[in-house]
């Protein structure tokens, strides 16, 4: 479903990506993970196309994906790394301002919205302002935002930051629930029980290169054949232990 | 597609806008009770006195001149008229209180009487002024030249004095040190005024010389007696400039969306960006020009400010400006880099603008050369034309060309804005 190949981005002298592949097919989940500054985020901003990269191409269904007004932006949901939400609007006001970019009006927008709310738990503050919200509310209602216009690849950067342990166990569950329904998931976190409990297969990125792609039980034989081992460990050994920033 | 993402991004700035309160009351509100005071003070005259200029004279001459000289002067509408001592006149001066002090000398009467004649050197008036307020003394100048010449043309030719001086002139002739014939000529003319003393009715008493016209004034506005109404200025200028800040409000909100993240999820939309951009302006002008309605709304309504001339043309002066008001809010976020550091610069170039636009003052106060500068302005052509449109009744020919104006500094700002807005989101 998605195909990431070659993408190479430099800011100058700095290389953000270099070289980056990987393929994420419907149902699976892949958790990109990196130290801060590895490239992750230089990498979903790609596949969403809010970076032109210097070289390769994203494809969306064999697809490639051309310019800002590309149809087949449709096929992808973007949940950013911020609660990107207007505190001023209420749950409702937001979503249909969302969806209406991606082209949804009338009585099918007001569906697609009762769904999504209802799917992460808020369908009773659909009129209440998003500044009402708590921090874990807020984080569900970006990610209704990403899925409203149902796409077939989400693309998720650090969606659990700052949340509770109970809304971080509903976004895992509304993730898993996703999973079902086929859709491409791409996951980046700092947090490696995260992607062990949810990742079909994790991408290592360090210094704009991907330095493994694998399953979490694979990387783990990687390492020591010892089940004990944690992906952390892996991780650790992969990108160093020397501070990023 | 594009069309309902168009009216989704207006629909939601909309939205924002009236769900801010203090956004309100300084987009619509405020520009309203400001004008209403700028407009109270430069409402014109309309019926009522003009605001007197305070002067102070002192009279250490005492004598027929310039006793006529006070009542003249006193009389006068345009000015407010104190007689204290040399010392306090001039501390009155140096305290604000009155604009300028004129001493009248020991000896002017005498000595300008026979200056009049050419028989001695012109006396000197003294007059202390404020130099804040140096408009002020050229119509004080202007008002004691009136004034002085009145009452020394009536004492001369008509007054006891005027009767000594000649006499001791004729008798002086002799003495003055002139060719024969212009000392004849001299003594002619003398002589036929003491002729023309002795056919006075009463010997005194006429008024032999006096200012050799009237005035009748009128207001050139839209209609022949339709007063002047300053409130049509004000509110042309404080519609103008609280409509520019409603530009800064939208670069400061593109900034601030980019920093929450939400431009991401605008720019990860099957949207190009020229319609992003629109759709942000958009919302911005529709604010813009409600804005400049509501204001002039309450002038007509309230103050009686007339759209005298081409109501289209005022339409279009609105909408036109409000498009360009837009597209500096474009400009101010391609160029800002964070909401804090942008809202500074962004403030001091707007006030700029509306400063030499001719939003506080009117243009034609400025110096010829910065009137010509100032038409780089945008705000300048908004005002000029509506002004235009509005107390000077013109038509909608006055109002084509500020229109095609800021329309083109909408081209000039939009296209800058798209070539210098930072668009890649990491």
């Amino acid at each position: 479903m998605l195909e990431v190949r070659n993408l190479r981005k430099a800011n100058g002298s700095i290389v953000a990506v270099d070289e980056v592949s990987f393929c994420v097919g419907p149902g699976e989940l892949v958790a990109v993970l990196g130290p801060n500054g590895a490239g992750k985020t230089t990498t979903i901003s790609i596949i969403s196309g809010l970076v032109t990269p210097d070289r390769g191409e994203v494809l969306i269904g064999g697809a490639r994906l051309r310019g800002d007004a590309d149809p087949i932006k449709r096929q992808i949901g973007l949940v950013p790394q911020d609660v990107a939400l207007y505190d001023e609007l209420t749950a409702y006001d937001n979503l249909r301002f969302f969806g209406a970019l991606f082209g949804m009006g009338g009585p099918a927008v007001d569906s697609a919205i009762r769904s999504v709310l209802a799917w992460v738990g808020l369908a009773e503050r659909a009129r209440d302002r998003v500044s009402t919200f708590s921090g874990g509310m807020k984080r569900r209602l970006n990610l209704a935002a990403g899925l409203l216009h149902d796409p077939g690849i989400l693309l998720l950067d650090e969606p659990t930051v700052g949340v509770d342990p109970q809304s971080r166990n509903a976004i895992f569950d509304n993730l898993e629930d996703l999973k079902r329904r086929g859709k491409t998931l791409v996951y980046t976190t700092h947090y490696m029980e995260e992607a062990e409990r949810l990742a079909d297969r994790v991408v290592i990125i360090d210094r704009g290169r991907v330095v493994a792609d694998d399953s979490v039980i694979s990387l783990r034989g990687s390492l020591s054949a010892s089940a004990s081992v944690s992906l952390e460990e892996v991780f650790l050994s992969l990108t160093g232990r020397r501070l990023r920033d | 597609m594009q069309w309902i993402a168009l009216q989704a991004l207006v629909r939601k700035d909309l939205l924002l806008f009236f769900s801010d309160r203090r956004a309100v009351i300084v987009g619509l509100i405020a520009p309203i009770a400001i004008a209403s005071f700028f407009g109270s003070i430069f409402r014109g005259s309309d019926n009522s006195e003009p605001a007197k200029i305070a002067i102070a004279i002192v009279d250490e001459d005492g004598g027929a001149v310039s006793k006529a000289v006070l009542a003249g002067v006193g009389g006068d509408r345009m000015l407010r008229v104190s007689t204290p001592s040399r010392p306090d006149a001039r501390a009155a001066v140096r305290a604000g209180k009155v604009s300028v002090a004129v001493v009248i000398p020991e000896g002017f009467g005498d000595a300008a009487a026979r200056a009049f004649f050419g028989g001695g050197s012109a006396p000197a008036l003294t007059m202390w002024f404020d130099p804040s307020r140096g408009a002020e003394l050229g119509m004080v100048r202007g008002i004691m030249t009136q004034h002085v010449m009145e009452a020394v043309s009536r004492e001369t030719f008509g007054g006891a004095s005027g009767r000594r001086i000649v006499e001791e002139s004729l008798n002086g002739l002799d003495a003055l040190s002139m060719p024969a014939e212009q000392k004849q000529a001299l003594r002619t003319l003398l002589q036929s005024v003491q002729q023309f003393y002795g056919n006075l009715p009463g010997g005194s008493g006429a008024r032999p010389f006096a200012m050799p016209y009237t005035v009748s004034e009128e207001a050139v506005t839209a209609q022949t007696s339709v007063p002047y109404n300053g409130y049509a200025h004000s509110f042309a200028g404080m519609g103008a400039q609280f409509i520019l800040f409603s530009a800064i409000d939208l670069g400061i909100g593109i900034l601030l969306e980019r920093q929450r993240g939400l431009w991401k999820r605008l720019r990860s939309a099957p949207l190009s960006r020229f319609w992003l951009l629109a759709g942000k302006a958009l919302s911005t002008a529709i604010i813009g020009f409600v804005t400049m309605l509501v204001a002039f709304a309450f002038a007509i309504i309230v103050f009686k400010v007339r759209i005298a001339g081409s109501v289209l043309g005022f339409v279009a002066i609105a909408a036109a400006y409000a498009v360009m008001v837009a597209t500096f809010g474009l400009l101010v976020a391609a160029l800002g880099q964070t909401p804090a550091g942008t809202r500074g610069i962004a403030i001091l170039a707007t006030l700029i603008m509306v400063m030499l636009g001719g939003a506080w003052v009117p243009a034609f106060l400025f110096p010829a050369w910065l009137q010509q500068l100032t038409l780089i302005i945008p705000v300048r052509w908004a005002i000029d034309g509506l002004d235009a449109v509005t107390w000077r009744g013109l038509g909608f020919g006055a109002a084509l060309w500020p229109t095609v104006v800021l329309l083109g500094f909408s081209v000039l700002f939009g296209a800058l804005a798209l070539a210098r807005f930072r668009w890649e989101e990491a």
